[in-house]
């Protein structure tokens, strides 16, 4: 207490400090006069008694010196010294600082920004309690570590274990909402009873649901999103006990799930409505060996490690195998943590942006050094004279450092603006590319990495100068006027140039590697043409939903005339699983001439059902046989058109047109092989054959020979794909124009051309590559105002010596390459250290790169040839003003 | 001047406490002469050192200051203690007590220990 007591007082004191020495003064004075007096009355002369009086007080300046220093804060005193005397030097050399500022500011706001993202994609937890313990599940397959789970086993799943608090399936479904205003499709999801329990979210309203209401034949309940419970029952508080009427079937609302909860991980996303899983009509539901791209989150109990899970989950899927040979052989479950399964694809990405966005803020550093190396020189006669003047070096520095750390941080703060607009900028640009991106915001944690990357950086920038000048000896520097050190600064300098050089170089390799991998996957075929297709989802009237198939099949039918009626619509065709990179179906099958093989030892491919207009549409060449025609309906014979890659693997020896494969189904039909066509890169463009997609092979089906039980669920909603003319605007609204026309409960939803879904596939590599290439040209520039700057400098330093040179006869051409040597031997040697470090370090980013080696040669030839040239041109211009020189004049400034 | 000693560190504050609870109010260069005296002329202060220490004493709370007039009627500042000021004597005290007295113990002859 009375330390802080007179911690405050002293702070006071620092304030009004003038008022108080005054008095100290008159103190002083009245002390030697009653001193002196005394003296005087012991009998001492008068000059001896006042000298007595001042010897035994030990010196008036003294005095008041020690009780300066007590009176306030003598070190807060000396940097509120530093700091004014900093800020009139900075002004005073406003050129100076307006170019660190901003070439630190470039690089501070450059990784606040990047920081912000990778901090809210990596490193925030995810906005659910206890996060950690957040697990979502596949099942893996002999051909799919990460498949779906079947609904039998996932029940097993739940049941026997013994490491999950709770576990919840769920799968995707788009339900259209009938009765209230014209029809919609909305988001919507089947789901086990636990799911939002194990997320940790509660609904705002009512209730989730029970078990016992997730089993077929349950009164339909459903809970619904904030969203939809503003737009369509204006938040009303009693919306519970309602009725909402998706696809034809009332359900009850019991609970109204808040806005806040938002999630995208796989295909489990927020959606507006929730809805008991017993209620799908699916005839395959509760067959164990179904595959309907259902998945499960589960949350672990307290203390159980992902490891123990796994085990457990082991002995588990090992019992269903020993119960269920014949479907469960070879079936496991697959855990992944939410958090790496939402993140865990971005994050090479990230990093690789974090590590070039440090490049960035490095080369800054070096630049500002080497300005700050530059001032420093010039200011040398002036640390000198404070030296010899009784200054000691570490208060010296201390002011140096000051005065760096006050560049740091105004940079700092102009640097976090410029980031909380990069962010907003860059988030709006790039969408696509990062999961989380609504999570992403400058925060705290934020603030305070731009707050240490400020402050490391004014050391960084700050230190070399500060001891190269503490170091300096005062005599000589006084003795040189101002031009001491002017060796060691060359040295240093140089030092500088090729350390940006380096950087640079290793920047300009990333971006380069980036640039040629996109232009690799822009150039590879992906099997099919997406210029000018359209897709787009649909439904038919609820009333045909599990109706007569004919009737179904007869509506689609003529939904196909009237798209193909349309004026520059030139093919249409129906898509399940048909659209390349956005979802796919599978079946297991065998070929006729074998034994039927275990469920689980069953061939598999990629199945497609299109229209007869598909190849049209897409742009694939018929290798072999036909096509699908018109004919090839529901009551002529069941046929197949297989991809090129399936037929060199089941038929590698013989001609498949003809042959018959059996479909692993209820009614084991059977397809005879009519066509052969191209193989489609399904798994997106970077997805090589031998890559974690096995399944490869693919078989196309007519649309119109599909199963009646699978036709009678399409109502509710399957692609089509069409090739247009013209843009795909004019062609959606002509599409949403015949769907009102045919019936008002005729919903069309998300269309998409295929051009777009590409390009989405590619977003993060873009993303990487824009940035990359961004942060790149910074250090491009960077690198080029240093280099620039030593030259000229040389120039500067040496303008006599080339006048003598020039007046002994030297050309300027000689000059001229004299100078541009010195440069080159700088550019040289930065890019010879930048390539030893780029080979170290672009194998970090080997994830990023498609079709070209992180060590490419062409690439850092290019570059490294790129980097010498504009290095060259930088040198040049200071260079050739050294050929100007008048020998005359040099000669004479001596 | 050779043989007398230094003020130790950290007594000066309570020698200026002891001197102004004995003399009541009392100016800077009094404070000074009266410990001096009071040492028998055994220590060597150095007038100048105290003005920083009743400062401090005065920051802490335990000594306030007002000017007055000295008994030859010279405008001077004086210091007196103050509640807490005497508070904090007693405690130092008992602790310097204590100090020496464990001291003492230590240069007692070895027999008596």
């Amino acid at each position: 207490m009375q330390k802080i007591t007179a911690l405050w007082m002293r702070l006071r004191g620092m304030m009004h400090s003038g008022h108080a020495e005054d008095d100290f003064g008159a103190e002083l004075e009245s002390h030697l006069q009653m001193h002196i007096e005394d003296n005087l009355r012991a009998g001492m002369l008068p000059e001896e008694a006042r000298r007595d009086a001042l010897i035994k007080l030990g010196g008036v300046e003294q005095t008041k010196q020690a009780y300066r220093e007590r009176e306030g804060l003598p070190w807060l005193e000396t940097i509120w010294q530093d700091m004014r005397f900093a800020l009139r030097m900075l002004h005073k050399d406003l050129r100076f600082t307006a170019i660190a500022v901003l070439t630190l500011t470039l690089g501070i706001g450059a990784n606040s920004a990047i920081f912000s993202i990778v901090n809210g994609v990596l490193l925030n937890p995810l906005p659910f309690p206890h996060p950690e313990q957040l697990i979502f599940l596949h099942e893996s397959k002999p051909n799919f570590e990460t498949g779906s789970i079947s609904l039998p086993n996932f029940q097993d799943w739940r049941k026997d274990n013994h490491s999950f608090s709770t576990m919840a399936a769920f799968r995707e479904y788009y339900f259209s909402l009938m009765g209230m205003g014209a029809a919609e499709q909305l988001d919507g999801q089947f789901m086990t009873s636990d799911f939002f329990e194990t997320l940790g979210v509660k609904p705002i309203l009512g209730r989730t649901f029970t078990r016992a209401e997730e089993l077929p034949g349950a009164g339909p309940v459903v809970l619904i999103s904030q969203g939809l419970w503003q737009r369509k029952f204006g938040a009303s508080p009693d919306v519970l006990g309602k009725g909402i009427t998706l696809e034809e079937k009332s359900y009850t609302i019991i609970g109204v799930v808040p806005a806040s909860f938002r999630i995208s991980v796989f295909n489990l996303r927020n959606r507006d409505v929730y809805v008991p899983i017993g209620q799908w009509k699916n005839p395959v539901l509760n067959n164990r060996d179904a595959g309907l791209g259902i998945r499960a989150i589960a949350r672990l109990k307290p203390g159980v490690s992902i490891e123990q899970a796994n085990a457990d989950m082991q002995r588990v899927t090992a019992n269903l195998t020993q119960a269920f040979p014949d479907t469960d052989k070879d079936v496991g479950a697959k855990l992944v943590p939410l958090k790496e399964q939402m993140v865990g694809d971005v994050r090479p990405l990230l990093l690789v942006l974090l590590a070039a966005v440090g490049f960035v803020l490095l080369i800054a550093c070096v630049n500002v050094a080497s300005l700050m190396l530059a001032r420093s020189t010039g200011r040398m006669r002036e640390f000198a004279v404070r030296i010899a003047l009784g200054a000691g070096r570490r208060r010296v520095i201390r002011q140096l450092l000051t005065e760096n750390l006050m560049l740091a941080f105004v940079a700092g703060a102009l640097g976090l603006l410029l980031a909380v607009w990069g962010i907003h900028a860059g988030l709006k640009l790039l969408p696509a590319a990062l999961p989380r991106a609504e999570e992403i915001g400058l925060d705290f944690r934020g603030l305070l990495f731009t707050m240490a990357v400020s402050l490391l950086a004014g050391m960084l920038f700050g230190l070399v100068p500060a001891l190269k000048i503490s170091q300096a000896d005062p005599q000589t520097a006084l003795k040189e006027g101002g031009r001491g050190a002017s060796t060691t600064r060359h040295r240093a300098q140089s030092i500088f140039v090729v350390m940006e050089m380096a950087i640079a170089l290793v920047l300009l390799i990333g971006a380069g590697l980036m640039v040629r991998s996109l232009a690799h996957l822009w150039n590879v075929n992906p099997g099919f043409n997406p210029h000018n297709v359209l897709e787009f989802g649909y439904t038919l009237p609820p009333s045909l939903a599990h109706g007569n198939p004919d009737t179904i099949r007869a509506a689609y039918h003529d939904f196909d005339n009237r798209l193909a009626a349309i004026p520059g619509v030139k093919a249409v065709s129906q898509s399940w699983g048909a659209i390349p990179f956005n979802g796919d179906d599978e079946r297991s099958f065998w070929l006729e001439d074998q034994p039927k093989p275990a469920s689980n030892q069953m061939s598999m491919a990629l199945l497609y059902l299109v229209g007869p207009d598909y190849l049209k549409v897409m742009d694939i060449p018929l290798r072999r046989g036909r096509f699908f025609t018109e004919h090839d309906d529901a009551k002529s014979p069941l046929v197949a058109v297989i991809d090129n890659t399936f037929a060199r693997k089941y038929f590698p020896d013989e001609d498949p047109i003809g042959k018959r494969i059996v479909l692993d189904d209820s009614s084991g039909r059977k397809l005879e092989i009519i066509g052969v066509v191209g193989h489609v890169k399904q798994w997106g463009l970077d997805a090589s054959l031998d890559s974690k997609f096995p399944l490869q092979a693919q078989m196309y089906t007519p649309w119109m020979q599909a199963s009646d039980s699978f036709i009678q669920l399409a109502p509710g909603g399957i692609n089509a794909m069409v090739r247009y003319m013209g843009t795909s605007e004019a062609t959606v609204a002509a599409i949403r124009r015949i769907l009102d026309q045919i019936s008002d409960q005729q919903i069309m939803y998300d269309p998409q051309t295929m051009d777009s879904i590409i390009s989405d596939s590619l977003a993060d590599r873009r993303f990487a590559m824009v940035l990359l290439g961004l942060f790149a040209a910074l250090a491009l520039v960077l690198a080029s105002v240093g280099i620039y700057g030593v030259i000229a400098y040389v120039v500067e330093q040496r303008t006599q010596e080339i006048g003598i040179r020039m007046a002994l006869g030297a050309q300027r051409s000689d000059v001229l390459r004299f100078m541009l040597w010195e440069g080159a031997r700088l550019a040289l040697t930065g890019i010879a250290t930048g390539i030893v470090t780029a080979l170290l370090l672009t194998r970090l980013m080997t994830k990023l790169l498609y079709g070209v080696s992180a060590t490419d040669p062409l690439t850092f030839a290019v570059v490294a040839m790129l980097l010498a040239i504009i290095a060259l041109a930088a040198c040049f211009f200071p260079a050739r003003r050294a050929t100007c020189i008048d020998p005359m004049q040099a000669l004479r400034a001596e | 001047m050779g043989d007398k000693r230094d003020v130790w560190q950290g007594t000066l504050a309570l020698m200026v406490l002891k001197t102004l609870e004995t003399m009541g109010p009392q100016h800077g260069y009094g404070i000074a002469r009266r410990i001096e005296q009071t040492s028998g002329s055994q220590l060597s202060l150095n007038y100048g050192t105290l003005y920083p220490a009743l400062l401090k004493l005065e920051q802490e709370g335990a000594i306030a200051s007002e000017w007055g007039f000295s008994e030859n009627n010279r405008k001077a500042k004086f210091y007196k203690l103050t509640r807490a000021g005497r508070k904090l004597l007693e405690r130092e005290t008992r602790d310097w007590e204590q100090t020496t007295a464990i001291l003492a113990r230590f240069f007692r002859p070895a027999e008596e220990a």
